[in-house]
């Protein structure tokens, strides 16, 4: 069994955010984390490598550092890490990404592909399922659980007020959710030889079936018309009122607000 | 000028013109049209002012041709109802077949999607599918110039769907346009847009349209739905959250929030400082060493607003608070900020609220 896990190093949120004058994110100048949903995806990988001896293939799309996010998964257990990288694929939005790692992905043999649900700096949770979209194969997105039942996988799938018991035959994409377990540590021998082992380094030639137009910002059909940090909310209006009228005022800001 | 005439050539071979109208996702769970579908005809009005076009709701499912009055009566000029057994209940690829061609035939020029846990997976398929742009989790959308302020050298489009977002958990802010390709696709957080006033008995011109599903690979099977039969609601996932400190004074007044976030259909939570008394569990906190929240609107009551209370609830569209303290730190975040007596307050509040929802 093949398993390929999409990862991604993402800005940790607390170090501030930073943007290139075109508007987008200026990904070398923060410091970075393996996204949490991504993590979660490559444990529940690393469970079927445990139990079914899948081999694990961790692949990125980045920076030449994000190499480093390679070398934490490998540490955690994946057996090899591919990294695509290329100028021409920077400034791109979800669909020439999901372009760019599909294009990657069918280099590869697979019955399974996960990625997280969302990174945390797009928050877009479109990746995952525009890469089965273009691979042709069935998505299930949000798995809080994963089985493997012969040629078939079962996921629980969950929705807002509950969740599906769905079964899919292989290979399919699947996008975990953070909850779906506990990731486990990297081990000092697993850093010391994920640092020894060679990653492979793509970059547009290698790419199958994917034309220009469809890569990097050029190839992206969306394109930012202004970006900004947020302006934190600062006070609102602030009253001293007797009860009687502190009601009418709240009822009248909930209907305002069309809260009610 | 060779950059330039590439550009026309993208625009001439999409046809961009030929795409009209404000279409929405009408969603519907177990044949009970969901809210944000309401509250995307309404947006989609706006929309369609501006643009001098009319809404059509796409409604998926089966059995449900009797729900397009519904959204006739919320604003709906047109209904277009793609009926079959195959979309009983929510699978990826039959939806997407669904709307896809609905799209590929119908050609709207811009089509919204609410950001659920069915449209954020349904969004990003069709997008992909009919290679269009999808912006994810909109909180404001508008009709205007892109760029936005004029580019030499670079042709300025009017009429363009602007699209807002917050990224990187809240803390920027993008607008975000798709010029070249149509529709224009977004994704919509439910609980932001205003649905449009009901008006009993308006009709819709409905068009029912079925373009055939024949299941393949990419079929999944639903083994067993299992809905959620717990009532305790995650804080997180809130939309009303009436939250206690240690002001409310005792484990039992915390009934008088009780029933103001029964009234509201919220939830209660509640500081730090509660559950370090006991008063409540953790897992109703709110805060950094609790639950960050972020619901449409936030009661903080008798809570003084610490700095680590803060950073845990800020990003709530609305905060209301109650203090008889005027120096609270929690009168600088809130929106709305009352200085007054929680206990004669709250459920004198209660009271005027189960009147004015009862008269609705």
């Amino acid at each position: 069994m093949k398993v390929v896990v999409c990862i991604k190093q993402v800005p940790d949120t607390k170090g501030g955010v930073k943007f290139n004058p075109d508007g987008t994110l200026d990904r070398g100048a923060m410091l970075t984390i393996m996204n949490p949903d991504d993590k979660a995806g490559l444990e529940a990988a690393l469970r079927l490598k445990d139990q079914y001896g899948a081999e694990v293939t961790v692949i990125t799309m980045g920076l030449p550092k994000a190499e480093e996010v390679l070398r934490e998964a490998m540490a955690m257990g994946a057996d090899k890490g591919i990294l695509v990288t290329d100028r021409v694929l920077g400034g791109a939005d979800t669909w020439a990404t999901s372009q760019t790692l599909a294009g990657a992905i069918r280099n590869l043999e697979y019955d399974l592909i996960i990625t997280g649900r969302q990174a945390i700096d797009g928050d877009t949770a479109q990746v995952g399922p525009q890469i089965s979209e273009h691979l042709g194969i069935p998505v299930i997105s949000y798995a809080q659980n994963i089985k493997i039942d012969g040629d078939s996988v079962i996921v629980e799938r969950q929705y807002d007020d509950r969740y599906h018991v769905v079964k899919a035959k292989m290979p399919c994409l699947i996008t975990a959710l953070a909850e779906l377990n506990e990731p486990r540590y990297m081990t000092p021998g697993g850093i010391f030889d994920a640092y020894q082992a060679e990653i492979t380094t793509w970059g547009r030639a290698d790419l199958v079936d994917v034309d220009d137009s469809n890569l990097g910002l050029k190839g992206s059909p969306t394109q930012i018309a202004r970006a900004s940090d947020k302006v934190r909310k600062g006070a609102g209006e602030k009253v001293t009122l007797d009860p009687a009228e502190a009601v009418d005022y709240i009822v009248d800001k909930l209907k305002t607000k069309h809260v009610i | 000028m060779l950059f330039n005439k590439s550009k026309k050539s993208v625009v001439k071979k999409m046809g961009l013109e030929e795409y009209k109208g404000v279409f929405v996702f009408a969603q519907q769970v177990d044949n009970e049209i969901s809210s944000i579908a309401y509250e995307l005809i309404g947006k989609g009005k706006d929309l369609a002012k501006d643009l001098g076009t009319d809404v059509t709701a796409v409604l998926i499912g089966s059995e449900i041709k009797g729900l397009a009055d519904e959204l006739a009566a919320y604003g709906a000029d047109k209904v277009i109802v793609v009926d079959d057994p195959q979309l009983k209940d929510y699978r990826t690829e039959p939806y997407t077949h669904a709307l896809a061609s609905v799209i590929q035939k119908y050609k709207p020029e811009i089509m919204l999607v609410g950001a659920t846990a069915i449209g954020r997976d349904l969004g990003p398929r069709v997008s992909a599918r009919i290679h269009t742009g999808l912006t994810a989790d909109c909180t404001q959308l508008e009709i205007g110039d892109f760029p936005i302020t004029p580019i030499p050298g670079k042709e300025q489009l009017h009429n363009q769907l602007l699209m807002t977002r917050p990224a990187f958990g809240g803390n920027t802010i993008a607008t975000i346009a798709c010029p070249n390709h149509r529709p224009q696709m977004a994704t919509v957080r439910p609980g932001v847009m205003q649905k449009a006033p009901k008006v009993a008995g308006a009709k819709a011109e409905v068009i029912e349209f079925n373009p055939g599903f024949t299941p393949d690979n990419k079929y999944v099977e639903i083994l067993e739905v299992v809905k959620a039969v717990s009532d305790t609601v995650d804080i997180m996932d809130a939309k009303i959250l009436v939250s206690g400190g240690r002001g409310v004074g005792s484990p039992e007044n915390f009934k008088l929030l009780q029933d103001l976030a029964d009234v509201l259909g919220g939830t209660v939570s509640c500081s730090r400082a509660v559950v370090d008394s006991g008063w409540k569990p953790k897992d109703l906190q709110v805060g950094q060493t609790g639950k960050t929240v972020r619901p449409n609107v936030y009661f903080a009551i008798g809570i003084s607003g610490a700095i680590q209370h803060v950073a845990g609830m800020e990003e709530s569209d609305i905060i209301i608070a109650i203090n008889k303290d005027d120096t609270a730190p929690i009168f600088d975040v809130a929106d709305y900020g009352i200085v007054g007596d929680l206990n004669k307050i709250v459920p004198a509040l209660t009271e005027a609220l189960k009147a004015e929802l009862a008269a609705k």
